[in-house]
């Protein structure tokens, strides 16, 4: 069996434990209080069209025990990935653990989990243009005492009416991670989200 | 005696790099043409592996044990990647083994690199596995006399 090699040209995290872990930690902390900007992925350079917050996000969490789901956009990225996640690649969206995506796919195409087994549902990492400037929305839930805010550019126009679909099925459902540059914010299943402009 | 296609032929040349020691793998290079310009890809980092075995090689199979391995990929900077797995928790010398499995690739390097060090060092671990063999050999117990007395 001849396989064709991988073509990796850049390394990933200097340091694999501590990186991981602080970014692991990065991604707990902003699940925990939906909407925070916290950063991640400072110094690693990750191939295009990866943010250094994707990258660093993917080497923390997928490995070769959560089948992890492309967008077409992140084919490029598809190598380095692999060599450095060990990940295995699902073929459809409905499989993965783990989805990786710059444009929102659609969300009910997603695993949502089972009853028995909520936490088996997709992860969805959605790299966004900008975390800072863009459509502002305000969120409510768990972890939140009044609201939070988020900001994004690169969501559809119609994202707090998919979010609330996604809600609705409340203890199924997707979270979402959003990565853009160096600084990552989550929307766990949990939270609702309103457009504010 | 499988066929010499380019992919043996590095399987070859990773299993001689992998049973070298660091010192030997040092010299080797530094007599053709020293340490290549690298960047490490990944590691060097030591982790644990499951070894599996199969019962006289057809049974079914079961965990031998975990073994400490220590793996490291670089790329120099003509682009060639090279990869080590090697036994044991010496960095150095799974760095020096990833970067000469990379030249071995390289088409105007390869070849030389291959006649000066890989051929060397592949004579010296034969050499070293015969003799094992030997004194192992001398220590042999043939049990004639039970067989005979059986057959009587």
């Amino acid at each position: 069996m001849t396989e064709r090699p991988l073509d990796v040209t850049l390394p990933g995290f200097a340091d694999p434990v501590g990186q991981a872990q602080a970014c692991f930690r990065a991604v707990l902390d902003a699940m925990a209080r939906p909407g925070t900007l916290v950063r991640a992925g400072e110094g690693l350079v990750p191939p295009a069209p990866l943010d250094p917050a994707t990258g660093a996000v993917l080497l923390s969490l997928v490995d070769h025990d959560t089948p992890l789901w492309l967008d077409p956009g992140m084919q490029p990225a598809r190598d380095w990935i692999a060599f450095h996640c060990g990940a295995g690649f699902a073929n459809q969206p409905v499989c993965a653990s783990f989805v990786l995506a710059q444009k929102l796919p659609d969300l009910t195409r997603l695993s949502p989990g089972t009853h028995e087994q909520p936490e088996t549902a997709a992860t969805l990492i959605l790299q966004v243009d900008s975390l800072t400037d863009g459509a502002r929305y305000r969120l409510r839930g768990p972890g939140l005492r009044t609201f939070g805010m988020l900001s994004a550019r690169g969501l559809p126009d119609d994202f707090a009416a998919i979010w609330q679909r996604n809600r609705a099925g409340f203890p199924l459902g997707v979270d979402l991670v959003l990565c853009a540059g160096t600084t990552l914010a989550a929307l766990p299943r949990s939270v609702t989200v309103e457009r504010v402009t | 005696m499988p066929a010499e296609t380019p992919h043996n032929a590095r399987r070859h040349w990773m299993a001689v790099l992998a049973r070298a020691a660091a010192d030997e793998l040092a010299a080797g290079l530094a007599a053709h043409g020293g340490v290549p310009v690298y960047q490490c890809l990944r590691g060097p980092e030591s982790g644990l592996v499951m070894v599996r075995g199969r019962a006289g090689g057809g049974g079914a199979p079961f965990n031998l044990g975990e073994m400490t391995v220590t793996r490291c990929t670089v790329r120099t900077a003509d682009g060639q990647i090279g990869h080590a797995y090697v036994r044991g928790r010496d960095a150095r010398q799974a760095e020096l083994a990833a970067a000469l499995d990379a030249l071995l690739q390289d088409p105007v390097r390869g070849a030389a690199l291959h006649a000066g060090v890989i051929v060397r060092l592949a004579a010296e671990q034969a050499a070293g596995r015969s003799e094992t063999a030997r004194k192992a050999a001398a220590t042999k117990v043939q049990f004639f006399a039970m067989r005979n007395m059986r057959a009587a």
